[in-house]
């Protein structure tokens, strides 16, 4: 018999009682209702403990407080996604203080060595946030690759402030995602960090040491 | 799967007392002391004479047949429908908690589910079903507490001791640090793994030596043994006893009339 | 011995537990090591949850588990025909010498010479490292902690914390030693150190081996909480994803890992959530420009079918890995995961690790607790840990007639004296007459009590005996 079967085959031919299922409530999960202002407070708050920087920003406003953040950082270089507004925005912003703009639009493959040693910075947009915990919510695609987010040591994330839902749960039932994932799918809650040395915090140690967030009211 | 709420009966006229071997035989002062509080609530003490021991200690070493034996000659002492009450969080929960599981499946379950029910840690009894007010007539004092584990999470009971102890205007309760840690008692275990019961009570002595107090309380006699037992050995500058001996004894003008 | 037979076999002699907790209990800078961090963990826990409805949100766990574990085979078929239909491969092991040829299998096929590892206790269990090894496939520790741990050749002392038991001192001479890495106590320069050294392996891995959190069945999900990014990196950068994870660690729908998640980041360190919540579906698919091109999942059962059996011990299957029993356990505090001699260590490693090695090579473990309950009181799916223990010793002895032993092993504790003289206290106890006389006798004879008793006068004194009983005192009233 496979190891499958016989594995099955113990679980259901189990020699204690019949196991009882309960009920599962979770009702509390649930948060009293807030304004979407209460929500990038407490989406700002949550994530700044964490490390994580918030910059509010409109749609009109962003693209200038990117290249101020970029400048002051020093950042010579800053992935961006070909399909994306974001990238679109960017590319055609017109503003001359950017970083160098390079585009993730080929297989990882063929330029992996640049991705980990070269790239300084990378943008993406979000499927929204998480007030509660602080947390990005990132579905990589085609045109945003998992690795975007990951390998930079600066990550710049968008997040429209509409977009923020008050916890996890909520946001997982109002985008309905049991009905289907897609490959990967992230909650990123601030700066890649560590504290397996002796408990004492460390930033940066696989993932970004830096995680902005642009909050665009 | 949640634990079941405790629901406090009224006041009662009669309870069973169930004073522990421990009590028995190296604190009976301090069993002493819990029934004259009883009786002072107004409530006749019923002492059954065949009591021995709850089992606990067979139990907690895996002996269950041994156990069940011991705590099936204590099934038959509870006639009455009077609550029992136990001058220890240890035994009280042994009681409580573990009497229906251990008769499981036997024909004293129902008696077992029965007695688990109406069993009380006793300064959890005079606070929250006798309604107690104490009247300090002692000398101005300060004690540190330690609240035994089955005490805390058996029997639901830290609040209790720290609110007995608030009720007596001479006396000032410190807190020590990790006051919820284990003092390192644990039946057989402090005999089986020495080294880490010992490492455990030396912490626990030093936390309450830290507090300043010089005198520590507890609710039950294996704390006692332990943290008080260390402290003499090693000569720190810590003394104890049953919480139930010290409420008796700072309430009591007479004091001195027992032991 | 053959080197498949090998792979399983214990390093550590797990019976050796009191003289390595003697040791560990003379080392002043082990037991500052592990006191600091547990207060400090304890403190962090107690924070996260505040302000939360606690044992609402605990209820809601330990029932989302039950309904788990009630409906078990179901969901594994569930779980294996989504994944399937997803991309991702799905392998069954009967235990850890099996999982450990599958993972080869896998490696072997792609000619694989090179493995990346993200943190994962099934994979300790299974002693994948050393099996790799011994077939000539490297297998290099990711995470921070296990990185350092594999660095001095030892294996983790916590199941979230690996390298707990080292202070920085202690790891800057290890990587200064093995890596070269310039000695400080700077943790931010350790930390950059290995972040270097790291990337370059992540960018040569053939394979990314990782364990996983939640596996969903509802959507063929698996889940990996963490916080470093290096199992994002193992779980993309590899072309290859082997998950390695319990059977037991199947759970029914995506909605059920929103709680389990919150119990878990905050019970383990104090989080309100990790940095990575990562939920993996399905490999890269053909227009992706990065992930994994093969994914695959390895169910463990490793003697988690035989726990299943059983209504009690089916509890310790609950387990959703967070250490607070670790965390909270005086013992552990003391002696610390290395004593234990166990994959697991700590109170979860005492009521899942007889399961796993037998009730005769773990007989001391569910001895080493003093029951003071503080596992049970924080563990976030309410695992009954000191009820299982009192369950495990019964085992160990054959203490119970009505309910006879079951646990493999059983029984190889019971020795004749201790049997001996429980069945005399249990026939004194028993009679009430006996013990009246004999208690009476004792305190009319205390003053030829010994004063040694054995382990508790080394450190305390001898208990005293009262000049009457209770009961004497009782009857001279009543007179």
């Amino acid at each position: 018999m496979s190891a499958r079967d016989s594995i099955l085959q113990r679980l259901r031919n189990r020699s204690g009682d019949e196991l009882s299922v309960p009920e599962c409530d979770f009702s509390v999960l649930q948060r009293p209702s807030s304004s979407v202002a209460d929500r990038v407070d407490q989406f700002e708050k949550t994530i700044e403990s964490v490390h994580g920087e918030v910059h509010r920003c409109t749609a009109d406003s962003w693209v200038a407080r990117l290249s101020e953040i970029l400048s002051a950082r020093g950042a010579r270089s800053l992935l961006i996604s070909r399909e994306h507004q974001i990238g679109r925005a960017l590319r055609e912003s017109g503003q001359d203080n950017l970083p160098e703009l390079l585009i993730y639009d080929e297989p990882i493959e063929s330029w992996q060595p640049h991705l980990f040693n070269n790239v300084e910075a990378s943008i993406t947009s979000t499927q929204g946030g998480i007030a509660e915990t602080g947390s990005l919510i990132l579905w990589p695609t085609p045109d945003e690759p998992r690795l975007m987010s990951l390998v930079p040591p600066i990550h710049i994330a968008v997040l429209e402030a509409s977009e923020l839902y008050a916890t996890f749960h909520e946001a997982m039932q109002a985008q309905n995602w049991a009905s289907g994932m897609p490959t990967n799918a992230l909650l990123v809650s601030g700066p890649s960090k560590t504290a397996d040395i002796e408990q004492t915090l460390a930033y940066g140690v696989h993932g970004p040491k830096e995680l902005i967030v642009l909050v665009i009211e | 799967m949640a634990d079941p709420i405790k629901i406090y009966p009224p006041k009662p006229s009669h309870v069973y007392f169930y004073a522990t071997c421990l009590i028995d035989m190296f604190y009976p002062d301090a069993g002493m002391a819990g029934i004259q509080l009883l009786e002072r609530e107004g409530i006749k003490v019923c002492f059954p004479e065949d009591q021995t021991c709850c089992g606990q200690p067979a139990y907690t070493s895996g002996y269950h047949d041994e156990a069940r034996a011991v705590a099936k000659a204590q099934l038959d002492l509870f006639p009455e429908d009077w609550p029992i009450v136990v001058p220890s969080g240890s035994c009280g929960g042994m009681m409580r908690k573990h009497y229906p599981s251990l008769f499981k499946h036997t024909r004293q379950e129902a008696k077992a589910i029965d007695i688990a029910a109406r069993t009380w840690e006793l300064t959890d009894f005079l606070l929250n079903v006798c309604h107690i007010k104490l009247e300090d007539v002692g000398e101005p004092t300060t004690v540190a507490m330690h609240t035994s584990c089955s005490a805390r999470r058996e029997m639901g009971v830290a609040e209790v001791g720290p609110r007995l102890i608030g009720q007596l205007n001479n006396v000032s309760l410190v807190e020590q640090t990790r006051a919820e840690e284990c003092c390192g008692f644990g039946g057989t275990f402090a005999v089986r793994h020495p080294e880490i019961s010992g490492a455990m009570v030396s912490e626990k002595v030093d936390t309450l030596t830290d507090t300043g107090a010089g005198e520590f309380v507890t609710t039950d006699c294996g704390c006692l043994m332990n943290i008080a037992g260390y402290a003499e050995k090693n000569r720190k500058p810590l003394a104890g006893q049953h919480i139930l001996s010290f409420l008796w004894d700072r309430t009591n003008p007479g004091k001195g009339g027992e032991s | 011995m053959s080197s498949e037979s090998s792979a399983n076999s214990h390093h550590i002699d797990v019976k050796e537990f009191h003289p390595r907790a003697q040791a560990a209990i003379a080392d002043p800078k082990l037991r500052q090591n592990f006191r600091r961090a547990m207060d400090g963990l304890i403190s962090k826990r107690k924070d996260a949850f505040e302000g939360m409805d606690l044992e609402a949100l605990r209820e809601l766990g330990a029932n989302i588990r039950l309904r788990a574990l009630a409906n078990l085979p179901d969901l594994l078929e569930q779980l294996e025909a989504k994944l399937t239909a997803n991309g991702i491969k799905v392998h069954w092991a009967i235990d850890g010498d099996e999982a450990c040829r599958i993972v080869r299998n896998i490696c072997v096929a792609r000619n694989a010479k090179t493995v990346i590892k993200g943190k994962s206790m099934v994979s300790e269990e299974m002693e994948l490292n050393h099996y790799l090894e011994e077939h000539g496939i490297e297998a290099l520790e990711s995470d921070l902690g296990e990185y350092i741990v594999q660095l001095a050749g030892e294996t983790p002392s916590h199941i979230i914390m690996p390298a707990i038991h080292k202070n920085t001192g202690e790891i800057s001479e290890l990587m200064h030693e093995k890596t070269g890495t310039d000695l400080s106590s700077d943790v931010e320069y350790l930390t950059a150190s290995a972040r270097q050294q790291l990337r370059e392996r992540f960018m040569n891995a053939d394979v990314g081996v990782t364990g996983v959190n939640f596996a969903v069945a509802e959507t063929g999900t698996l889940c990996l909480v963490e916080n470093e990014g290096n199992g994002r990196m193992t779980t993309t950068v590899p072309p290859c994803h082997i998950a390695v994870t319990g059977i037991e660690k199947v759970v029914g729908n995506l909605e059920d890992v929103v709680p389990l998640l919150a119990l878990l980041t905050r019970s383990a360190t104090g989080q309100h959530i990790t940095t990575y919540f990562n939920m993996i579906s399905g490999p890269r698919k053909p227009e992706e420009l990065d992930g994994p091109e093969e994914v695959h999942l390895v169910l463990v059962d490793n003697g988690r079918s035989s726990i299943y059996q059983d209504d009690e011990l089916l509890d310790t299957l609950r387990c959703i890995r967070c250490g607070a029993c670790m965390n909270h356990c005086p013992v552990y505090t003391r002696v610390g995961g290395h004593t234990y001699g166990t994959t697991y260590p700590g109170p979860i490693g005492k009521i899942l690790m007889p399961h796993l090695i037998g009730l005769d090579e773990g007989r001391h473990l569910p001895t080493a607790s003093s029951l003071c309950g503080a596992c049970g009181e924080v563990c976030p799916v309410k695992i009954p840990i000191p009820d299982l223990l009192v369950r495990l010793r019964q085992e160990s002895v054959d203490g119970d007639k009505l309910n006879p032993a079951k646990v493999r092993g059983h029984g190889a504790k019971r020795g004749t004296l201790e049997a001996l003289i429980w069945k005399g206290w249990s026939w004194m106890h028993a009679r009430p007459g006996i013990y009246r006389f004999g208690t009476a006798m004792a305190a009319r004879l205390r003053k030829l009590q010994p004063g040694q008793l054995g382990g508790w006068t080394n450190y305390r004194t001898a208990p005293k005996l009262a000049n009457k009983t209770l009961h004497q005192k009782m009857k001279e009233r009543d007179q």
